[in-house]
């Protein structure tokens, strides 16, 4: 799973709906992979207002990955920064480890670098 | 002809050895190409992308693959751990989910420019286990996918409806989640060409901007060796008795066949390990 997909990613479990703590999923023991992937700046800059930022930035620290503080005014004119969403968003990969969520607590694994997000019984 | 989703539930029939010969199945890997680039075709997306995308029902990556052509961004998810081990193992591009699309979504708002799904929502109909309630899973499950939509962007199922009133049940819980829409059939005439395609619509593009429901391709198509999936599987054990002509001619897959031909012919690259040959390293 590539961080693009992570920031989009809520908890879905029934009854945890608190939307500061369902999103982002914090990520646990993971182990990342960097896959180079085909940059395309007009797709960077059209996900843009999709990301949350915030989120991102959030994740990116956990995981010890640097990335600037704010979007640039001009984000379309900034190769260095489109170049870095890039590798972050695009080129990196979860691939063992699992996400929990900081609202009910659900641990959703992460096997070979696909989530299982499975819910049980009581959680739908 | 029993219906597989008669048979087990979709992540017990498709088990590691159906999901093997499901996806080493030249034949069906062409049907699922065809249905797939349909599929998109009906998305109607602008000229230029890519866009992010859903497949709804991934499974081995047999239509992944064809976004993957397309250059689009995608996310996919599918109950049978078997068929994703496979997606996985082939190094499709999109991240890959285990999800049952029954249990709903949580993709945040307005995440996706569009979604498709191929040969998947008949299983979502079938009570095949005592707690699945297809009503309630149905309901989740639109209502789910209609807030992961851009306003306006669409989402195109290519399935095997049982009967009328299973199609019925599915408009009327789409359409209550939000969605307008209806469904396109091609080839209406031809009992084995014959597709369904429900293509939805996740409001309006723009404001007292009606979406018109496509039309479906005409009958001029004379091959009838287009079949359905689910005889797929029993024309499968009667192999020989018919040769498969190449799939439907319409601009886009020839288009693309061309393509594929031409990437493959020019670089010499294997059908499978498009992306072996890209940088990987692990990160700490
Ligand atoms: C005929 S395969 C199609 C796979 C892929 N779209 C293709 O074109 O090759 C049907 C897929 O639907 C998946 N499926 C059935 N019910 C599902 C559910 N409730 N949630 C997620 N996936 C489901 C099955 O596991 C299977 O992989
Ligand atoms: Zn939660």
């Amino acid at each position: 799973m590539r961080l693009i997909t992570h920031n989009m990613l809520k908890c879905h479990v029934k009854n945890c709906t608190d939307p500061d703590k369902q999103f982002p999923l914090r990520f646990k023991d993971v182990q990342l992979e960097q896959i180079e992937a085909d940059r395309n700046d007009e797709f960077l800059v059209r996900m843009l207002p999709r990301i949350d930022w915030a989120a991102l930035l959030k994740t990116a620290k956990e995981l010890n990955i640097e990335l600037p503080d704010k979007v640039p005014e001009s984000p379309a004119d900034d190769g260095e920064f489109l170049s870095t969403l890039h590798t972050v968003i695009l080129e990196t990969h979860v691939k063992d480890g699992s996400m929990v969520c900081d609202g009910c607590g659900h641990e959703y694994k992460i096997t070979n670098g696909i989530p299982n997000m499975l819910l049980a019984e009581h959680e739908i | 002809m029993s219906r597989p989703e008669h048979i087990a539930p979709p992540e017990l029939f498709y088990g590691e050895t159906e999901a093997k010969k499901y996806t080493g199945n030249s034949r069906i890997a062409a049907i699922q190409a065809e249905m797939t680039l349909r599929a998109v075709e009906l998305l109607n997306l602008e000229e230029d992308g890519p866009y992010y995308l859903l497949d709804i029902g991934c499974g081995s990556g047999l239509s992944g693959e064809i976004l993957d052509e397309d250059g689009h961004i995608w996310a996919g998810m599918d109950i049978a751990p078997s068929m994703l081990d496979i997606a996985a193992e082939k190094d499709v591009e999109g991240d890959l989910f285990l999800q049952d699309i029954g249990q709903g979504m949580g993709f945040r708002p307005g995440t996706f420019d569009g979604a498709i799904s191929v040969s998947v929502l008949q299983w979502l109909c079938n009570a095949d286990k005592a707690e699945n309630k297809p009503r309630y899973r149905l309901q989740q499950f639109f209502s789910t996918l209609f807030m992961s939509l851009q306003r306006g962007a669409r989402a195109v199922f290519q399935f095997y409806p049982e009967n009328d009133s299973q199609v019925d049940m599915i408009m009327g819980i789409a359409m209550k989640c939000g969605f307008t829409g209806g469904l396109v059939v091609d080839y209406p005439n031809s009992k084995k060409a014959r597709k369904f395609y429900l293509c939805l619509f996740a409001g309006q593009t723009a404001p007292g901007q009606k979406q018109e429901l496509p039309r479906g391709l005409d009958s001029i198509d004379q091959r009838n060796d287009s079949v359905a999936y689910t005889d797929a599987r029993i024309q499968n054990q009667r192999r020989g008795k018919k040769t498969r002509k190449p799939v439907k001619d319409t601009a886009s897959w020839i288009l693309h066949k061309k393509e594929l031909s031409r990437k493959r012919g020019k670089e010499g690259i294997p059908l499978d390990s498009k992306y072996t040959g890209r940088k990987r390293k692990p990160r700490f």
